[in-house]
């Protein structure tokens, strides 16, 4: 939907944009681990107006069972929308998009998992966006993530990304709706395994030039690790040992650096 | 398999507690677990709450849109209550079409709130025969650990009572602006009642759930009126104990609800 106003000036001159960020600057992030007692592992993530709960079961017996693989575990990623987390009620039922962002985030994720630990057994992610502000496929990715580790998965790394764009002519980080509304806007999200340096999820819609191209994946990046930053933050708080035991085993995450 | 073992172990544990008098967590019979209700949590929902019941936690939004009344009700509109039994808050949960409890579940809630007429339907029509508000309650459950029942129902009455209703320009919803709050005439709560062996527990926790023979769930409004009610599960309730809980337990169960919503939704 471009329906925005082409006289909007999305950069001024001081290189503030209307919300009052900078250019390679994110909205305010908050990530919480161990959300739903009952799974394995759980986050929720706060990404500006952005709202994630994101759950982990597994590695488990795979249903049905001729879908099991004898080499490795399969990870399956359930990207779904409340129907009042939009400005117009969503039916229920999972449309096109959410099918499509669940294979390409499942892909995603399965790449930083080490599937090849659990032959013949599933990992399921579920993700319910509760609110939304534009850039809901990677909150719900983020929390993913940070789920898994929480779920004691062995992984190479967390998967961490970012949306980046353009909006009125500038290469920008994550997006707001106003922005994604801009008549020239194209929408780049991006995820990364930071520590290998490996792109694992990679959208774009609207054209760019190579230029612009280059710098938006820069801008990503660096964006990208503020996230991983956070993320392994957040996992950090949540399994430090307390002050008068000893070290505590934070499961894999920490052991790629 | 041994989750199945260890299921039927906590079955005999529950039963057995309950025999000599006790529940598997020592509350009283018709004592609930702790509720706590919070309130605009959603930015685009015209209302929202999140319920903690124990350990159970759902969430509820309302989405308001202007649709054309039925034919046999040009003066009415709508309300339409869903809950998704997501796969997110139970490892026993299965991602697909929803399955029968689920529309169950779903159904139960929507007629607490349905039956009781807290919403004015007449009170929602916009102009007689072309356009009126149906009013969305969706419910998504984030942690299974027992009575879903109660609690989707306490979330869809608490994101109702704190609905705002859209603005309208020209016939068209203006997004984020509203015009009023919505509203209910009373209150409308739902409370469930277990039948384990041949005692009968309120706000079955989830191991309750487990090992229930049969279910009573009973919506009270605020005047103590009996609204809506279901039975659910094999076992069967004898028409005393029948008669024991539609017209006593669960008047009294409703009145702490309610005395809980007005202090946590209505006074906040």
């Amino acid at each position: 939907m471009k329906n925005g106003n082409n006289s909007i000036e999305y950069v001024d001159a001081s290189g503030k944009r209307r919300d009052g960020r900078t250019v390679d600057e994110t909205r305010p992030i908050k990530i919480k681990v161990g959300v739903v007692e009952r799974s394995n592992g759980s986050a929720l993530v706060e990404w500006g107006a952005n709202k994630a709960i994101a759950a982990v079961y597994g590695p488990r017996e795979v249903i049905p069972r001729h879908k099991a693989n004898p080499y490795k575990a399969i990870v399956r990623f359930y990207y779904r929308m409340a129907p009042f987390s939009v400005p117009e009620h969503k039916n229920p039922r999972p449309g096109r998009r959410e099918i499509e962002i669940s294979k390409v985030c499942s892909e995603a994720l399965e790449r930083a998992v080490l599937t090849h630990k659990f032959p013949n057994s599933q990992i399921d992610v579920y993700v319910t966006i509760l609110d939304s502000d534009a850039g809901t496929r990677i909150t719900a990715l983020t929390a993913a993530s940070v789920a898994l580790a929480a779920a004691g998965i062995p992984m190479k790394d967390l998967v961490a990304g970012v949306a980046v764009g353009r909006a009125g002519g500038k290469i920008i980080v994550d997006l707001n709706k106003e922005e994604e509304d801009a008549p020239d806007a194209v929408d780049l999200p991006v995820a990364f395994l930071p520590a290998l340096d490996e792109v694992v999820l990679l959208q774009q819609d609207g054209p760019m030039t190579p230029g612009e191209w280059k710098e938006a994946l820069e801008l990503g990046k660096k964006a990208s690790l503020k996230v991983y930053e956070l993320q392994r933050n957040a996992l950090r708080e949540a399994y430090e040992a307390p002050k008068d035991s000893g070290p505590r085993d934070a499961g894999y995450v920490g052991e790629v650096q | 398999m041994i989750e199945d073992a260890l299921w039927e172990l906590k079955k005999s544990f529950v039963q057995d507690a309950l025999k000599k008098g006790k529940r598997v967590d020592e509350r009283s019979s018709d004592e609930y677990r702790p509720l706590e209700v919070t309130t605009g949590v959603y930015h685009h929902a015209e209302g929202s709450s999140i319920v903690r019941l124990g350990k159970t936690v759902v969430a509820a939004g309302v989405k308001m849109e202007v649709e054309k009344p039925y034919p046999d009700t040009p003066n009415q509109g709508g309300i339409s209550v869903n809950v998704e039994m997501s796969p997110l808050s139970s490892p026993t949960f299965e991602a697909g079409p929803p399955d029968e409890s689920t529309v169950e579940l779903a159904r139960v809630v929507d007629r607490g709130i349905r039956e009781s007429k807290i919403i004015d339907l007449e009170s929602l029509c916009i102009t007689p025969g072309e356009a009126a508000w149906t009013v969305f309650a969706d419910v998504a459950t984030l942690n299974y650990d027992g009575n879903l029942f109660d609690a989707c129902s306490l979330a869809v009455l608490s994101a109702l009572l704190t609905s705002r209703i859209p603005r309208l320009e020209e016939g068209a919803v203006v997004r984020g602006e509203y015009s009023g709050s919505l509203e209910l005439k009373g209150l409308s709560t739902l409370s469930t009642f277990a039948k384990i062996g041949d005692t009968s527990v309120l706000d079955p926790n989830l191991d309750e759930d487990r090992a229930l023979d049969a279910r009573l769930s009973v919506a009270v409004n605020g005047k103590g009126e009996i609204c809506a009610l279901q039975k659910g599960g094999l076992g069967a309730f004898t028409s005393r104990e029948a008669l024991e809980i539609v017209s006593e337990r669960s008047r009294q169960a409703a009145k702490h609800l309610q005395s809980v919503l007005e202090k946590q939704v209505l006074t906040a």
